[in-house]
């Protein structure tokens, strides 16, 4: 039975998982079973409700407990940290995770936990949970695990079998920069499991092709995440690792989290007052250029620009600096480069591609399709007569980039940018 | 201008396409009976529903577009929406002007009639989402699980599938409160109920809260416990209102646990 103790624990440890910022309940479609509560939806997923820091809350993230042997720099939970520790039973984690579900509060478990003891031990009984939710309660729900770093092969063979996610942090991409706050860590540690679980995912594909009853393994894929600004990596060295990420078969996210200094005391880290939000959005925007956009590493951020600009989106950064690329022919061009105007996305390059073989495009059809005809004006045309030498058409290349950037930036996008670039130090007479 | 009335249904909007052929007419507009006529209306044509009439469209529609175009028809008229009823017309009236062997219109977008009705056939998806989402149950101490919603449209009759796959070992109630119907779901079928009796609702018609008595012991507990975690959850330091209000508009928060 759950008691007011059990409010405490788990105000505990939320506050002590909501830093990974990991939420998708996405990547599988499995209908319902009989005898069992809950399916996967797949497709984007669905986020059950939004904080009010306007994060989703999909899953049920929680921590089993937040005691760590461990002491990275950047984590709440180190062990040097003095804040107030608590474990979950299995049972009550459990009873939490059906009645919620149940109530449509959730889609399912992210469970992580801290390192007690070792790896082995811990990992152990994150798998025990997720075996007991799958065989005693028959939840057939959404289930992400953690799964420990240096956990053995056979733990983690275990898991794979009755979670739908896995996932293993990269935290920073640099690795003497993680040895710098993580002594006790290192990239092995973490490409370790992650090798695993593909492994196992692979094995898994095959043996299905064979024997169709053999129940799948991690079928939605792992997820990895990123610290951002907690050390001097430039935007490049964080993409070419993500680019590196996708290239592998069963990686189908990598997040990023915007460094939030929950350690101020730590002369390691950098005193932020603010995380670096738009700095973590911008990456996220050149995370879906990567995985929906077909856009290369190297045309988002190369050598003279090793940092994504933060007035614009990295989309309308790549167009300024390829003026040579437009103006692209709405009517005519494929697909691919429809894709690469700013202020046109996936949704409205379908819906030109389909709608040009029956008639032929005006800007007027253009922004009833919802294209951002503000930015895309400038880099499109589409058949249409100036209206003489008057008012002649005003593209990317008559205007030059260097005199169009400052039309298309607002004056709140600037003042966010300008906002993030200043560093603004938190004074203790302030605080009074 | 020529303007058909019809009953707002769809068999409705079928019969009225149905008139507008055999009477070789082109209407300007379809309007739902008692609606205010436009301006400069000058002939006004009453449809009379008739199903044999509706089934022949109907399957003169199977006969000529896509599965996802009847399902964009369908569902588009779950919005009910007054403005639907025009483009929705004209796009099936265009179906049957086109002549055979041409590609279907349904995919050109820059046609006004086949774009405003996709806009607000993804509206109804969107809101049918948001049902998936925002629904909460309480449980009553018949083990009853009671949700109820206020969708702007009325898209309950499109998330029976998805509960009833997910729920499907407890007996569930999802009550639309603002058309007064509700689905039962009773561990074997769904069923479409209504209550005759409007003051003996078991629960608030305002908040969707479970009158005390009806309401298992448990689930105060885990009201409270769902509360403490929507707070714990959120980090300070990012407070966004802003994007919290766009993507759970204010107006579904009224029969959500985490902000009553």
């Amino acid at each position: 039975m759950l008691t007011e103790k059990t409010l405490e624990k788990l105000r505990i440890l939320a506050e002590s998982a909501k830093y990974d910022v990991s939420c998708s309940s996405s990547g599988t479609v499995r209908g319902g079973k009989q005898g069992m509560v809950g399916n996967t939806v797949g497709g984007v997923g669905i986020c059950h409700s939004f904080a009010d820091d306007g994060r989703c809350i999909s899953l049920l993230k929680v921590m089993l407990t937040n005691y760590c042997m461990y002491d990275c720099a950047y984590c709440i939970n180190r062990r040097s940290n003095d804040i107030r520790r608590a474990t979950l039973a299995v049972h009550e984690l459990e009873e939490i995770v059906m009645e919620f579900y149940r109530r449509n509060y959730i889609e399912g478990l992210f469970l992580s936990s801290g390192v007690v003891r070792n790896p082995d031990y811990t990992m152990e009984r994150l798998v025990a949970i997720a075996k007991d939710l799958r065989m005693v309660h028959h939840f057939n729900g959404y289930i992400h695990l953690k799964s420990i770093p240096g956990a053995s092969r056979e733990l983690m063979n275990e898991a794979g079998r009755y979670a739908d996610r896995m996932s293993v942090n990269i935290e920073i991409p640099n690795e003497n920069s993680l040895k710098l706050l993580a002594p006790e860590k290192d990239h092995q540690s973490v490409f370790t499991p992650m090798k695993i679980i593909q492994q196992g995912v692979l094995e898994n594909k095959e043996d299905r092709k064979r024997l169709h009853h053999v129940p799948r393994f991690v079928p939605a894929g792992q997820s990895t995440q990123m610290i951002v600004g907690a050390t001097a990596e430039t935007d490049r060295d964080i993409l070419h690792m993500s680019s590196a990420m996708y290239s592998q078969p069963t990686m189908r996210r990598v997040y990023y989290s915007g460094y939030v200094s929950v350690n101020t005391y730590d002369s390691r880290l950098p005193v932020l007052k603010q995380p670096p939000l738009v700095r973590e959005n911008r990456l996220y925007q050149a995370d879906w250029l990567l995985r929906f956009y077909q856009f290369k590493v190297e045309e988002i951020v190369d050598e003279a620009n090793a940092n994504l600009d933060l007035e614009v989106d990295p989309k309308l950064a790549w167009a300024l600096r390829h003026p040579e690329q437009f103006p692209v022919d709405i009517n005519r061009d494929d697909y691919e480069r429809i894709l690469r105007v700013p202020g046109i996305g996936v949704k409205s390059a379908m819906m030109i591609v389909n709608s040009r073989r029956f008639n032929r495009i005006t800007s007027y059809h253009l922004k009833k399709m919802g294209v951002v005809m503000k930015k895309a004006k400038f880099f499109i045309t589409c058949h249409e007569l100036a209206d003489g030498y008057a008012n002649p058409i005003v593209g990317i290349n008559e205007l030059h980039p260097e005199r169009l950037k400052p039309l298309l930036i607002s004056k709140a996008q600037q003042k966010k940018a300008a906002a993030e670039l200043q560093l603004t130090l938190d004074f203790e007479e302030e605080k009074k | 201008m020529l303007v058909y009335t019809f009953d707002r249904t769809l068999d409705g909007v079928l019969s009225a396409v149905f008139d507008a052929f055999s009477l070789h007419q082109r209407p300007d507009a379809l309007i739902g009976k008692g609606e205010p006529l436009p301006l400069f209306c000058e002939e006004v044509h009453e449809v009379e529903t008739a199903d044999d009439r509706a089934q022949r469209v109907w399957a003169g529609l199977e006969k000529r577009v896509s599965k996802e175009a009847l399902r964009l028809i369908t569902i588009s008229f779950q919005s009910e929406l007054p403005e639907l009823n025009t483009p929705l017309f004209h796009y099936i009236c265009k179906v049957f002007r086109q002549p055979e062997g041409t590609r279907s219109i349904e995919r050109n977008f820059s046609d006004p009639d086949v774009l405003a009705v996709t806009n607000i056939f993804r509206r109804v998806m969107h809101e049918r989402l948001r049902m998936m989402q925002f629904v909460r149950f309480q449980k009553a101490k018949d083990g009853t699980y009671l949700g109820v919603v206020a969708p702007d449209h009325n898209v309950l009759p499109l998330v029976v599938a998805h509960f009833k796959d997910r729920f499907g070992d407890q007996p569930w109630l999802l009550y639309d409160a603002k058309r007064r119907y509700g689905f039962y779901y009773d561990r074997q079928e769904v069923t479409r109920i209504m209550f005759q009796n409007g003051d003996a609702l078991p629960f608030d018609l305002g908040t969707g809260k479970l009158s005390d008595e009806m309401l298992s012991e448990d689930d105060k507990l885990f009201q409270d416990l769902w509360r403490t975690y929507f707070k714990a959850i959120c980090i300070k330091e990012r407070m966004n209102p802003r994007k919290q209000l766009n993507d759970m508009p204010q107006r579904y928060w009224k029969y959500m646990t985490e902000k009553q």
